[in-house]
């Protein structure tokens, strides 16, 4: 059974932090590959496109018969054939986390793997692997108990690969959308112990404000994307007390490029989403990078919630799909930066929201309960990308296959 | 499959050891030409007269076998790098062997050197091979001591071997290793010092680890008459097998590559186990140790820890192991690990020991294992060598 997380103390100031190191970070690009669909929170191996048997580790061709390897989606059973508890090691990662527990496994689809053991988990028990990323975005093969245990999300070890709100405190950008107040609500549900909840404008009420205010552990603070001194002060006082940050903020406006466009709404979003988020980017990254590997409560996630169209276009919302775009863009770059740092960079996808900006489209549309679900999901699975809904999912899923295709598509 | 033909003309000599040292400022390159000047003094041979150049190492990156060869001088008309580590002493044997055999070469040296600078054994570790960079160090970086644990586990719950049984072993090679005066283990070691030692990676304890460090190993394959013109004491290479990647279908590792070429060995060499007056095994850790005495044919899996109790494995003993002390007792020297079995063979049946000389000894057992690429050792090989002529 695993010990219940207790609520970490208050922080000694004169104690140094740990430096947030990373685990061993040299992949083979089969190893990224591996990780890229990890991201996405899908247990899959190489499989060989003539003789169709599973291999591990990740390879350029088939052991069997030399045939060529595709990713597919795998049974993740397993049974735990041989264990060890680490004590010693030279990396600067886990001598700091030792004792360090792994075992042998048998996958059901075939081949044998070493992996990560939760503490629930022991030699010749049946196991549920999970194909997780590490604090440095490679893929890391955990096994969970089969079935849930008491306290299993507290488990010391798999805390390492996930950014689980629990105890931990939480700036969400834009508390006056919807949006904003779904999450914020979730994560207050999911053990968070703080919202920090950002109001662009505080001299104007929005709806919602008195319940969301109201509830124990919401902390209304000023924050405005557009303002790069607003954030800037912000950092300065909440930088060392916020373990992740939720980027809610939003700004959709119907219209075309050629056609209904309107050229300040494009620079209004820009604004708003893209300058916004390299603004919250550069203020909070550094503390947050600072603070990855600060015990029970390291900091652990920026989060950010952008549509789908951002990979596609969208005929219609031509702006705000640009804008998603290079949120998109934005976000990848900043994964690749913050992987040296221990800090997950984490993309919600939606379709179009349940909102007054989307009138005229057609249901199903995305509402802020499913975001804050997404939100919370991709924390505690420490998945790096999530769709919030069925619109979201199928883009994603037409796109993986077909790019070209779905861009063609969803610009018709 | 076809037979082995005899090492017929091939005369192995001059073994040579570089002291080890725990860590070293100098380069793969300094240790390499440290042994090939203790080749030099016992044969009074310079860079001109070797025609043949075997080579293992960790440590000289980027260079291989042919920066080596310009960056010490040599003209070999041969030469082979071998990158199998543990393995690596019985297979330069083996080529040399046979490269003299035919006349590719007539006089090689082979020389196993590796450096060990402060945090090289962590860096050499981080990229040692493409499966252990994405699938092994990841998980832990417990380094070897992690992987071997989980083979320990296995092996000792499988066939029911003891961590007393693994202290006998370590204690006897101790034992043999305080005659060796370049060995790094100078104390004794007690039974209850090993079952007392801190946890590593259950079930590895501190004495079931080799300690890493630098050091060189080197020995000549000629002919006998080329032996005999510079004056060297010979044997002769009576068989020899070799196996990579063997039994990939086992779970985790319970055998190794000999399991499957045993009978060849033996054969071939017209001998049993019992002929032999000692074995010089890979010895990275006691349960591999234990691992090659069954599968080199001493006795079966499920005998181990009976076997283990009724044999003297010190130098005096029933059946000597490791005398000189091992890697576990005198340093694991990367590469060189590998040739050392090979050396040590070699000076015992040759009357030349650093320490205690086995009584009469005729014929040795090496047996090599070699590179954990992901989760076991893939390279195995041994070699049966008689003495031959003492000059």
């Amino acid at each position: 059974m695993t010990d219940p997380l207790i609520p970490p103390k208050r922080k000694d100031p004169l104690v140094v932090t740990r430096a947030g190191h990373v685990s061993p970070t040299l992949r083979s690009r089969s190893a990224t590959a591996m990780a890229a669909r990890a991201g996405m929170g899908r247990f899959v191996l190489q499989v060989c496109d003539d003789c169709a048997k599973a291999t591990y580790p990740q390879r350029d061709r088939c052991p069997f018969c030399w045939g060529t390897l595709s990713w597919q989606d795998q049974p993740n059973g397993a049974v735990i054939e041989a264990e060890t508890t680490i004590r010693s090691s030279i990396d600067l990662f886990f001598k700091e986390h030792l004792p360090w527990r792994i075992g042998s496994a048998r996958l059901d689809a075939g081949p044998m793997a070493t992996v990560h053991l939760h503490g629930d988990v022991a030699r010749g028990d049946r196991v549920r692997l999970e194909l997780k990323l590490d604090r440095a975005g490679n893929p890391a093969l955990f096994a969970m108990p089969e079935r849930e245990t008491p306290h299993m999300a507290d488990d010391p070890q798999l805390r390492v690969f996930t950014a689980h709100p629990k105890f931990r405190r939480v700036l969400v950008t834009d508390g006056r959308s919807e949006i904003g107040q779904a999450v914020a609500e979730a994560l207050l549900k999911a053990g968070a112990k703080t919202v920090f909840l950002g109001n662009a404008d505080p001299l104007m009420r929005y709806p919602g404000q008195e319940q969301i205010e109201a509830i124990p552990g919401i902390e209304p603070v000023h924050l405005s994307l557009t303002d790069t001194r607003s954030i800037e002060t912000l950092a300065g006082q909440l930088g060392g007390r916020v373990e992740i940050v939720v980027n809610t903020a939003r700004f959709t406006r119907q219209g075309g490029v050629g056609f209904g466009g309107h050229l300040s709404n494009l620079q209004s979003g820009l604004d708003l989403e893209v300058t916004g988020l390299m603004r919250l980017a550069q203020g909070f990254a550094p503390a947050l990078s600072a603070r990855s590997d600060d015990g029970d409560r390291s900091a652990a996630a920026l989060v950010d919630i952008a549509s789908i169209y951002g990979l596609t276009g969208k005929a219609g919302y031509a702006g705000s799909s640009a804008t998603a775009a290079a949120r998109l863009s934005l976000m990848a770059s900043l994964r690749g930066e913050m992987a040296q740092t221990g800090i997950r960079v984490m993309s919600v996808l939606t379709g179009p929201i349940e909102d007054g900006w989307h009138q005229n489209v057609p249901p199903p549309k995305t509402t802020s309960a499913q975001i804050a679900r997404a939100v919370v999901t991709a924390l505690e699975q420490g998945q790096e990308t999530i769709c919030a809904d069925e619109v979201a999912k199928d883009v994603l899923a037409r796109w993986l296959q077909d790019p070209i295709l779905t861009i063609r598509e969803e610009n018709k | 499959m076809a037979r082995q033909k005899p090492y017929d003309g091939v005369a192995l000599c001059a073994p040579v050891t570089v002291p080890y040292m725990r860590f070293s400022d100098k380069s793969a390159h300094w240790w390499t030409g440290a042994a090939l000047a203790a080749l030099a003094r016992q044969t009074g041979l310079g860079p001109a007269d070797f025609d043949g150049f075997c080579f293992a190492s960790f440590s000289a990156v980027p260079d291989t076998v042919v920066g080596m060869v310009q960056h010490l001088g040599l003209s070999p008309r041969w030469m082979d790098h071998i990158p199998t580590g543990g393995a690596s002493g019985v297979m330069a044997l083996r080529r040399a062997a046979r490269a003299v055999q035919m006349g590719d070469a007539e006089l090689v040296a082979c020389v196993a050197a590796d450096t060990n600078q402060i945090d090289s054994f962590r860096q050499t570790l981080q990229g040692f091979s493409r499966f252990s960079q994405d699938a092994t160090y990841p998980y832990g970086f417990g380094g070897p001591n992690a992987t071997f644990a989980l083979i320990a586990d296995n092996f000792m719950r499988s066939y029911d071997v003891s961590r007393e049984d693994f202290a006998k072993l370590c204690v006897a090679q101790r034992a043999n290793a305080l005659s060796n005066p370049h060995a790094l283990m100078k104390k004794p070691l007690t039974h209850a010092q090993y079952m007392q030692a801190r946890p590593i990676s259950d079930p590895i304890h501190l004495f079931d680890c080799v300690m890493p460090c630098a050091g060189a190993e080197a020995f000549i394959v000629t002919t006998p008459e080329k032996a005999q013109e510079l004056g060297l004491s010979t044997a002769r290479l009576a068989a020899t097998i070799e196996r990579h990647n063997a039994f990939a279908e086992d779970g985790v590792q319970t055998r190794g590559g000999w399991a499957r070429d045993i009978d060849d060995l033996w054969s071939a060499a017209g001998y049993g186990p019992q002929d032999m007056d000692m074995v010089q095994a890979y010895d990275d850790y006691p349960v591999i140790v234990a691992m090659q005495l069954a599968d080199l044919g001493f006795c079966d899996k499920a005998s181990l820890s009976q076997f283990i109790a009724d044999t003297d494995f010190t130098i005096g003993g029933s059946l000597p192991l490791n005398t000189n002390g091992g890697q576990l007792s005198a340093g694991q020297a990367g590469a060189a690990g590998g040739f050392q079995n090979v050396t040590e063979g070699l000076r015992q049946i040759l009357h030349d020991p650093l320490g205690e000389q086995i009584p009469n000894a005729q014929r040795a057992l090496i047996s090599g294992f070699g590179l954990v690429n992901y989760d076991r050792g893939i390279c195995t090989g041994a070699a049966v060598l008689e003495q031959d002529v003492l000059r």
